[in-house]
């Protein structure tokens, strides 16, 4: 049994589940970057004393990566406060700052905002003018390339704090096929009391299923069918999934959203409207698993066909053809 | 993983994994002597593969990864898997460690007092740490201090001193041949060549002492002495800590104790044999 199975399991069943090798699940854990949420969920289990102070200190850090994470927010509201722009927060520290299930270990790596699209210069130019620095260097191709075929700014790191900060547009690349609606996801966002705004509820794991299945190569697939595992439970009600579905339509994700859920349901079990699995999904599930318990990746073959297939959903033929002889001799 | 090898060093516990016996063997022999972990669970994993899958054969490459992995971390060859299975140790505490403040420096105790060494790389730490667990004191480590955050204990981590260049001449001379490991020549850094600690630094990995005295080593012209405030010793552990930043406020409120607590002096020295006699004198002024 591949480790990240167990993984999984412990995740879903943190009380029964069995554990027969705990370095297995342990690297499993923090190669999928889950060994945070697996710790929180664990709390009150009686574990042997060095996983106890394994998850001891991971507790101890996800705390740290969530106060982390609100300044960097907070440091994002400052600078672009005098635009009267709407700044939606993204992914993690969406979750933190919204308080959500989903936030419990959740770790936290770059700060990711959405801005209207007309507002991307202006808000360039604000984060440039506080602190924060360009990461590629201007008229390269990585730049470039950001800049005419990306959802997002290239990437940008601040020069004091080191952290950095991605602003998107979008949710997708403008090649990708489905054109998810941003406007409606930053009108439609939802403003928290701490004056901060996050997607509403549906557009979270929307952006979680587009993230996954529409645009990666389901690189850490576990975390982020752990996020909508937990956001799909807290927000669970026939009312919420109606809205999930017809948001769903509306981004134009509604095959991601589906196979999102399928998925979620079966490795986690969440509560989805209909969980029966297509032929497909058993090659999703066997990639998202190809973990062992060293932490290293198994399944090369499948592993490699899903980097391929993240490229095609990507981009058009010709346009992948251009962009992966750049990348191959330069 | 086919080779397998599970080490207890001081309070932390590593499994190592590797594609090849050679390097799992030699390190089982350095580290001689040294505790299983309880029940197998490891607070880390190191794994030595092959950087690609062929390399395993042809012209034998060790990637060095585990739990935590630089992706610019470059390979050795196998005839250096030793000094791999240490890096990658030495990588998973860097990377990893969140339970102690880790502070890049040796330690050794005496009567209870543990005295840390930290400085830049050549500073002769290693060597003179090594130096000081054979004439009467506890080598607690060489490489990586470890400072409880609640308590304010320095922890012990007596991993084996890795000697370079000039210094595995000066410890061939205080140690037996049975505790060396093969010398590795053509390393990055030079030659090396590792000492495992002596049988009392292994029974006493589990007893931490607190910390009494700060050194900041030099090899200089002449022997010199003179206090560094507590502000620079502040910010020169900060450099020297690779988690400070990880552990937040616990971190700072430890080093804060730490340098409010602890005096530190900067010394220079000529030669090994001026800076054991400082350190002895240093000990009893600290025991008057």
């Amino acid at each position: 049994m591949m480790a990240a199975r167990l993984l999984v399991r412990a995740l879903r069943d943190p009380q029964g589940v069995q554990v027969a090798d705990w370095n297995a699940l342990v690297s499993a854990a923090r190669a999928e970057q889950l060994l945070g949420s697996l710790a929180a969920r664990m709390e009150g289990r009686a574990v042997p004393p060095r996983v106890a102070a394994m998850f001891e200190a991971a507790r101890r850090d996800s705390e740290r990566q969530r106060t982390q994470a609100l300044w960097e927010a907070e440091m994002a509201r400052r600078a672009l406060a005098a635009l009267d722009v709407a700044v939606v927060l993204l992914k993690g520290t969406a979750f933190h700052v919204a308080g959500l299930e989903a936030s419990a270990g959740r770790s936290v790596g770059d700060l990711d905002i959405l801005v209207p699209r007309d507002a991307l210069g202006a808000v360039e130019t604000a984060l440039l003018a506080a602190g924060w620095e360009h990461l590629k260097s201007a008229g390269s191709y990585d730049d470039a390339y950001y800049r005419r075929w990306m959802h997002e700014l290239p990437p940008l790191i601040h020069r004091d704090r080191d952290r950095m900060i991605d602003v998107h547009h979008t949710i997708l690349p403008p090649t990708a096929r489905p054109k998810p609606n941003s406007a409606r996801m930053i009108a439609d966002s939802v403003t928290l009391e701490s004056g901060f705004r996050v997607p509403c509820p549906a557009d979270l794991i929307i952006h979680a299923a587009a993230h996954l299945f529409a645009d990666g190569d389901l690189a850490g697939g576990l975390r982020n069918l752990w996020d909508i595992d937990r956001l799909l439970r807290e927000f669970d009600s026939p009312d919420f999934r109606q809205t999930l579905d017809e948001r769903a339509q509306l981004h134009g994700l509604g095959s991601a959203v589906a196979l999102a859920l399928r998925l979620a349901h079966r490795l986690y079990g969440s509560p989805v409207a209909d969980s029966r699995s297509r032929l497909s999904d058993r090659l999703f599930e066997p990639r998202l698993l190809a973990r062992n318990g060293w932490g290293q990746e198994k399944r090369k073959a499948l592993r490699f066909a899903f980097y391929v297939r993240s490229h095609w959903l990507r981009m058009p033929p010709l346009m992948l053809a251009r962009h992966l002889w750049i990348k191959a001799t330069r | 993983m086919k080779e397998i090898l599970n080490l207890q060093i001081g309070p932390v516990a590593f499994r190592i994994g590797s594609a090849w016996r050679a390097p799992i063997e030699a390190l089982a022999k350095l580290y001689e002597g040294y505790p299983a972990p309880a029940g197998g669970i490891a607070d880390f994993t190191v794994r030595l593969e092959p950087e690609k899958p062929w390399r395993r054969f042809v012209r034998p490459s060790v990637a060095i990864r585990g739990d935590y992995i630089l992706p610019d971390a470059a390979p050795l060859p196998l005839s250096l898997g030793l000094l791999a299975a240490e890096m990658g140790m030495n990588l998973q505490m860097a990377l990893g460690q969140k339970n102690w403040l880790l502070l890049h420096a040796a330690s050794v105790e005496k009567d209870g007092r543990a005295l840390i060494l930290t400085g830049e790389s050549g500073a002769g730490k290693s060597t003179l740490s090594a130096l000081l667990g054979e004439r009467g004191w506890r080598l607690m480590g060489d490489e990586f201090a470890l400072l409880d955050l609640d308590s304010g204990m320095l922890l012990p981590f007596p991993r084996a001193v890795s000697l370079k260049n000039g210094a595995i001449t000066v410890m061939e001379a205080e140690a037996g041949a049975a505790r060396f490991g093969p010398r590795l020549v053509g390393t990055p850094k030079g030659d090396i060549r590792h000492l495992r600690p002596n049988d009392e630094a292994i029974a006493r990995m589990g007893e931490g002492a607190m910390p009494a005295l700060i050194l900041f080593p030099r090899f200089g012209p002449a022997a010199a002495v003179r206090g560094v405030g507590q502000a620079e010793t502040f910010m020169r552990l900060t450099q020297a800590s690779t988690n400070y930043v990880a552990l937040g406020e616990p971190g700072f409120n430890a080093l804060t104790r730490l340098v409010r607590g602890v005096p530190a002096l900067a010394i220079d020295y000529p030669d090994t044999a001026t800076a054991v006699g400082l350190v002895e004198d240093f000990r009893q002024e600290l025991a008057a």
